[in-house]
């Protein structure tokens, strides 16, 4: 097991540095930096001596070797509009993205197996019909649409809800500031939730439905009927775990495109996370922002997918074994 | 003989499908007595899974009990609520199915799904399951239960997945147990070693068997009598020596003639010719009648019934006793 762990760690190490060489030769893509730094008529010996303070003459090497030192100590540069450490600007907006993401993780779950569950066990009920009906909605229509929809049916219409913002928030232990502790927070949180959470969700609810139907067919649970056990155990206990072992994978997945693909839902309803950060980067050609986004999503996505792997082993003893033998 | 603990009578089982109904078993009867162990034969498709299927209880839809009636130890169970249905199995009735490497669920270890059958049927504490299981996995044969009862299925080979397969199946005390192709799925030699396991405990418990198979061999070394089934339908019934030794049905026949031997050296084995009808096409009359060297006009009208006939019965007009004097006649 350990040994695994060691394999994946050197694998994730192997990835993350292609992804820090793709970030970096995103600077040398759009042309000279300094020339960000200085306008026309900055004279030609101050030009080169920003370039070299900035390193900016040594070997190419030695520079992307130098970059990811830097990010390794999570130090990104300095951010072209801002004049702000990129860090400091990642880090003030991350607490938003992050509860948004994780809120609309748990709603897609907590949501998405259930009604999966349901509509695999009462496959011609009427309700399983409608959910079923409902799901391809989900899967089909657009982000920024069902969040327009959200928005006008439950903050304009109705009312009952902010259409945008992230409400009241407050300061915990120094930096983080959560909208998970005020009233108005919360309701904030719930649109943009549901909006980010829905494809997740109904891609949850057809997976189990499908995983579930595929796991009712086999001998296990015939045998586990034929012993007489109760419905309840069968589907519950014997059957459920079984469906969870491919939804975990693909959960977990979710998860990071829940938080890459924040981007749309945060400028539908204006939330001041990260993904608006980085649109503002791509059209202010704010490179540091865009290289530092970029390999901290994939940190993410490195990170959940080792999770996974892990919490995959516990589920499933033959995996373990596996492992054990690896 | 005393009671049957099942008696099976008329039943049949129809599959409701877009292109009409199709009747998959055609009004079967049989009775097992305590202790007995009846062989089911037949070709794949005959219906003895599905028999041994519809007797438990577990037929999905679209298939149904369209007609007949099956008691267990005398009292009707085709018609009881889904709840007390549940409750009779594995506690009355116990299942083995054919493929032990996928009967056991493997997210769960082999101690637990014990455990947990136990205590759905018998009245006892967590500790006494446990104690309970490790006893019955130390008597259907299994090394050191008492840490074997922590494995995970994977953990185990395909005979020794059976053996657990078994413990479940009886852990209850059923009074029948019906085996569907026990030892299909397992190495020759395993098959011996399940068979007389099978055997053993269900004698030791008087426990009756069902059991389903296609091996002409596991039936004679096993079963007490024997109904061989083509089309949905029991052709011949009777003790096993009679039945093997000296087949009446032209069907059984056939097929008994289809098993190698090691005494006699035949040039070929005997066949027999076509295949069995698909279940929307079974002939009018006997089904085997195309099939039947023997057959006659009667044969492709009038569906045969159970004549008795030696020791057994047969469902075939060449032993009904009207035909026997017109062929006299005849002659």
């Amino acid at each position: 097991m350990l040994a695994f762990i060691l394999r994946r760690l050197m694998q994730s190490v192997l990835v993350l540095l292609s992804v820090a060489l793709i970030a970096f030769a995103m600077f040398r893509f759009v042309g000279d930096p300094v020339n960000q730094l200085v306008s026309l008529d900055t004279p030609a010996e101050q030009v080169r001596q920003i370039r070299e303070s900035l390193g900016l003459d040594d070997p190419v090497i030695v520079q992307f070797l130098r970059y990811v030192a830097n990010a390794a100590q999570m130090e990104f540069g300095i951010s072209y509009q801002f004049r702000q450490p990129v860090t400091t600007l990642l880090a003030e907006r991350a607490p938003a993205t992050l509860e948004l993401a994780f809120v609309s993780a748990l709603f897609s779950l907590l949501v998405g197996i259930p009604m999966g569950v349901y509509t695999a066990l009462r496959r011609d009920g009427v309700l399983a019909r409608v959910f079923q009906a409902v799901s391809l909605v989900g899967v089909s229509l657009p982000t920024f649409l069902i969040g327009i929809l959200l928005i006008y049916l439950f903050a304009v219409t109705l009312g009952w809800l902010p259409s945008f913002g992230r409400g009241e928030t407050v300061k915990i232990s120094g930096s983080w500031s959560t909208g998970l502790l005020t009233w108005s927070g919360l309701k904030a949180l719930v649109l943009p939730a549901v909006t980010l959470g829905l494809f997740q969700m109904t891609l949850i609810m057809r997976l189990v439905r499908a995983e579930m139907l595929e796991v009712l067919r086999t001998d296990y649970i015939k045998f586990a009927r034929a012993r007489g056990l109760s419905t309840r155990a069968v589907h519950f206990g014997h059957a459920l775990k079984n469906t969870l072992v491919p939804v975990i994978t693909i959960a977990g997945l979710q998860l990071g495109s829940i938080i890459a693909f924040a981007i749309i839902t945060e400028t539908v309803f204006q939330w001041p996370g990260m993904g608006v950060l980085f649109l503002k980067a791509v059209q202010n050609v704010d490179i540091p922002i865009m290289a530092a986004y970029l390999v901290m999503i994939s940190a993410l996505f490195v990170v959940i997918n080792l999770a996974v792997d892990l919490l995959y082993a516990m589920v499933d003893p033959r995996l373990r074994a596996t492992l054990k033998g690896a | 003989m005393n009671e049957p603990v099942l008696s099976v009578r008329d039943l049949t089982v129809e599959f409701v499908t877009r292109r009409g109904t199709l009747r998959a078993i055609d009004a079967i009867s049989f009775d097992i007595a305590p202790g007995e162990v009846l062989g089911v034969v037949g070709e794949s498709g005959a219906g003895k899974s599905l028999t041994g299927t519809a007797v438990i209880g577990l037929l999905e839809p679209p298939g149904r009990i369209a007609g007949g009636e099956i008691r267990l130890s005398g009292r009707r169970i085709d018609d009881l609520p889904p709840g007390e249905m549940r409750r009779l199995r594995g506690k009355r009735i116990g299942m083995v199915f054919q493929d032990p490497l996928t009967s056991l669920n493997p997210l769960f270890r082999v101690g637990d799904q014990l455990v947990e059958t136990i205590m759905t049927h018998l009245p006892v504490t967590k500790e006494e399951a446990r104690k309970r299981a490790i006893d019955l996995l130390a008597e259907v044969g299994i090394p050191a239960p008492e840490r074997r009862i922590d494995g995970w299925p994977h953990e185990f080979s395909g005979g020794m997945r059976q053996r657990v397969v078994l413990a479940l199946a009886l852990c209850a005390e059923p009074d029948l147990v019906i085996a569907d192709e026990p030892t299909t799925a397992l190495d020759v030699s395993v098959q011996a070693q399940i068979i007389a396991l099978l055997k053993r405990l269900c004698r030791e418990r008087g426990t009756a068997v069902m059991l389903i198979t296609h091996d002409m061999g596991v039936i004679a070394e096993t079963a007490d009598r024997v109904a061989v089934m083509y089309a949905g339908r029991i052709v011949e019934i009777g003790p096993v020596r009679e039945v093997v030794k000296n087949p009446q049905h032209p069907y059984a026949k056939g097929l008994m003639g289809s098993i190698p031997s090691l005494e006699e050296s035949r040039e070929r084995l005997l066949q027999i010719e076509g295949s069995m009808p698909r279940l929307a096409a079974i002939p009018k009359g006997c089904a085997f009648h195309p099939r039947c060297p023997h057959a006659f006009a009667r044969c492709h009208v009038e569906k045969p019934v159970l004549l008795e006939s030696g020791a057994g019965r047969v469902a075939c007009w060449l032993y009904d006793g009207d035909t026997v004097a017109r062929a006299e006649t005849a002659a």
